[in-house]
């Protein structure tokens, strides 16, 4: 397993804030439209967060006049140019598939305090 | 007629390319390989190298092996595979074969042992189809009618529920995405045949391949 490491090493990125699920963030992705490229902001609650080393990907959701919308990112992936982490959530599972099922209220995540 | 190295599967990861699409990858430790031995046209009628792979305490190397070795002067090794090549000349006993033998864009098959699956169905090993689960159905996932009335006999052959996996295979066409001769690592796009740790042998392709 270890020689796996180095090579998805070499694929990592380090500079990746601390998030879990049920955290808001802020997503830049790398859009090319012809031939200019663009940073196109997603901002939404993250549900999930699963794999390791260089094949994590997170997902987030964001609800746009009453539509769902999901991303799941490639955590390491070069057109995930930034992430910025807006909310902390305090929540009690890994996979938040449940707010799929709620809206308004009882969609809200309880916010959690910086711990250090 | 091909070049060829052995390696040990070492897993999948994923590869990001220059426009950030992700590349399945399997990582093998290909070589380094040691010529062990040259096959000749005069003296065995053929022409060959054989190699050898994974370095071995020379105790756990069977006496006659010990002795085909030291003949050669090399190491013992655990494994030695030959590969048929119509020139030799480029190769020295002793010396070492590398993933350098393999450009990154370039098509190789790997071999390998499979997977052993135990005893498996028809549904599974020979991609059957399968009854309806419900409905009154009583007939789920078997294999169906043997063989017709007139016959009176099953055909050898048949394809029945057995042993699955554990065979050698081979995928070809796989694309080398990256080569490290230093680390001894050979990264192919696309999955591989065996377990984590298994014995494979990686060979130019059969089959001429123009880019994908």
């Amino acid at each position: 397993m270890n020689l796996l490491r180095i090579v998805e090493r070499e694929q990592m990125k380090k500079d990746v804030p601390e998030f879990r699920p049920g955290d808001s963030v802020r997503v830049h992705v790398k859009v090319v439209e012809g031939a200019r490229e663009r940073l196109q902001p997603f901002e939404g609650v993250v549900i999930a967060r699963r794999g390791t080393g260089a094949n994590e990907t997170f997902t987030v959701r964001r609800v746009t006049s009453g539509i769902g919308v999901e991303r799941t990112f490639p955590l390491h992936s070069p057109n995930v140019a930034q992430i910025e982490v807006l909310k902390l959530g305090r929540v009690r599972r890994a996979k938040l598939y449940y707010v799929r099922e709620r809206k308004g209220k009882r969609a809200r995540i309880r916010e959690r305090i910086r711990v250090k | 007629m091909r070049e060829g190295i052995m390696g040990r599967k070492v897993g999948m990861t994923r590869i990001f390319d220059e426009t950030g699409t992700a590349i399945p990858v399997t990582v093998i430790e290909a070589g380094p390989c040691v010529v062990v031995q040259k096959r000749t046209q005069e003296r065995d009628g053929y022409s060959a190298v054989q190699l050898g792979f994974g370095k071995q305490n020379a105790r756990k190397v069977s006496k006659p092996r010990r002795g085909h070795f030291a003949g050669a002067e090399v190491e013992p090794h655990k494994h030695l595979r030959e590969f048929r090549l119509a020139d030799t000349d480029s190769y020295q006993v002793g010396e070492a074969v590398t993933t350098d033998v393999f450009d990154v864009g370039e098509y190789v098959d790997v071999t390998g042992i499979s997977k052993g699956k135990g005893f498996a169905g028809s549904i599974k090993r020979w991609n059957f189809h399968r009854g309806p689960m419900t409905h009154g159905s009583k007939y789920h996932r078997g294999p169906g009618s043997l063989q017709g009335r007139d016959a009176s006999r099953v055909f050898p052959g048949r394809k029945l529920p057995g042993r699955m996996g554990g065979e050698r295979v081979t995928v070809q066409g796989l694309e080398v995405i990256r080569t490290d001769p230093e680390k001894n690592l050979l990264l192919v796009k696309g999955g591989v045949p065996g377990n984590r740790g298994s014995l494979l042998i990686i060979k130019k392709t059969v089959k001429a391949k123009t880019g994908s």
